[in-house]
């Protein structure tokens, strides 16, 4: 018999109460948010449980919503696969802007490692217990993190760019 | 025995011709010596260098101006083409192969990336090579036909052609260095 959604919610639920929240079926993956304090021991839960199974963390990434409150600016989104029963979930934690801090989860998954350094590189959220944590992707001299939103997209020293030959006015630069 | 009419010889330089003696300027040789056996060391990063991948091969044929031999190592080139986006990271390693390369030695940068970003205005990408290391042609083009990179390479010709044999040594040229922080 496969795995339910429904039985992945209530298994959760049933373990972490009031730490898990918003169950909601997104594009055929059930997705919930975590406490970002309790994403370590929500993601052994997951993995280690008997009928769960989550063996494999697909993905790690960061989103940056200027739009949102203060504290839930920052969101980690994390992706776990069942191989048993080939079923995904998908996990997100928002995180606060003034201290984006998570436990890292490298001692779960090794493959953490890198995604959870890209994550630091591009928007800044600190990992707390990741073995090393540096940028990755990017030139170590960086000073920015700049998938964050406000940080610019372009380079600043271009100087072979005239914007009014490229019909760019100051809204859409 | 191959048939030799087929092949064209560099024009000798301007000079005095007599009885068995010929006198000309030796800059004109050394420059007639180089020019004609540009040793090119392709640093290439992206579709730039697939179309350099093509003027290399046999139908186009850079061998045709003396650039016969790639050179992998920068010790044996005098020519370097740079092919393609330079990301930021990249930066260091791209100017310490030019600071390896042995004088006299000449920059290529082909295509649009190389010769200023490209497309890529972007926080990580190098906006133009000639942030980081002087550049003696640059190649329009997104990616540059390889007649366009082999236009560039004879138009460095003529500039290794006429240049002053003592150009490397003079002031100018190690403030050029100077203002890249080069040595």
């Amino acid at each position: 018999m496969a795995l339910e959604s429904a039985v992945i919610q209530q298994k959760v639920i049933d373990q972490f109460g009031l730490k898990v929240a918003d169950f909601v079926q997104l594009h055929d993956i059930l997705t919930f948010e975590v406490a970002p304090e309790a994403i370590l021991e929500v993601m052994k839960y997951l993995k280690e449980d008997e009928t769960l199974r989550f063996n494999f963390l697909t993905d790690i990434c960061g989103v940056h919503y200027p739009e949102y409150a203060q504290e839930r600016q920052f969101a980690v989104v994390y992706h776990m696969h069942n191989w048993v029963d080939n079923v995904r979930v998908r996990i997100k934690c928002f995180l606060p802007a003034s201290n984006p801090e998570i436990d890292s989860v490298v001692s779960l998954f090794l493959g953490a490692n890198w995604m959870e350094r890209e994550t630091y590189d591009f928007f800044g959220i600190i990992f707390k217990g990741h073995p090393q944590l540096k940028r990755i992707l990017n030139m170590d001299e960086m000073t920015v993190f700049p998938m964050r939103r406000e940080f610019p997209l372009e380079d600043g020293g271009r100087t072979d760019k005239d914007d009014r030959f490229f019909g760019r006015t100051q809204q859409n630069c | 025995m191959s048939d030799s009419s087929k092949y064209t010889m560099a024009d000798a330089p301007a000079g005095y011709a007599g009885e068995g003696f010929f006198a000309t300027k030796l800059s004109d040789v050394v420059g007639l010596a180089r020019a004609n056996s540009l040793w090119p060391l392709p640093f290439a990063t992206s579709c730039c260098g697939i179309e350099f991948m093509a003027t290399m091969a046999s139908h186009y044929d850079v061998a045709r101006f003396g650039s016969e031999r790639m050179s992998f190592s920068p010790r044996q080139a005098d020519m370097l083409l740079v092919m393609g986006t330079i990301a930021k990271k990249m930066a260091p390693i791209l100017r310490q192969v030019y600071e390896q390369m042995a004088e006299p030695k000449w920059v290529i940068a082909v295509g649009a990336c190389a010769s200023s970003g490209g497309v890529f205005d972007t926080y990580s990408v190098l906006q133009g090579i000639d942030k980081v290391i002087p550049v003696d042609v640059y190649v329009p083009g997104c990616p540059p036909r390889p007649e366009q990179i082999l236009d560039g390479v004879m138009r460095l010709q003529e500039i290794v052609k006429n240049e002053s044999v003592r150009r490397r040594s003079s002031d100018e040229y190690q403030d050029l260095l100077g203002s890249y922080n080069i040595k």
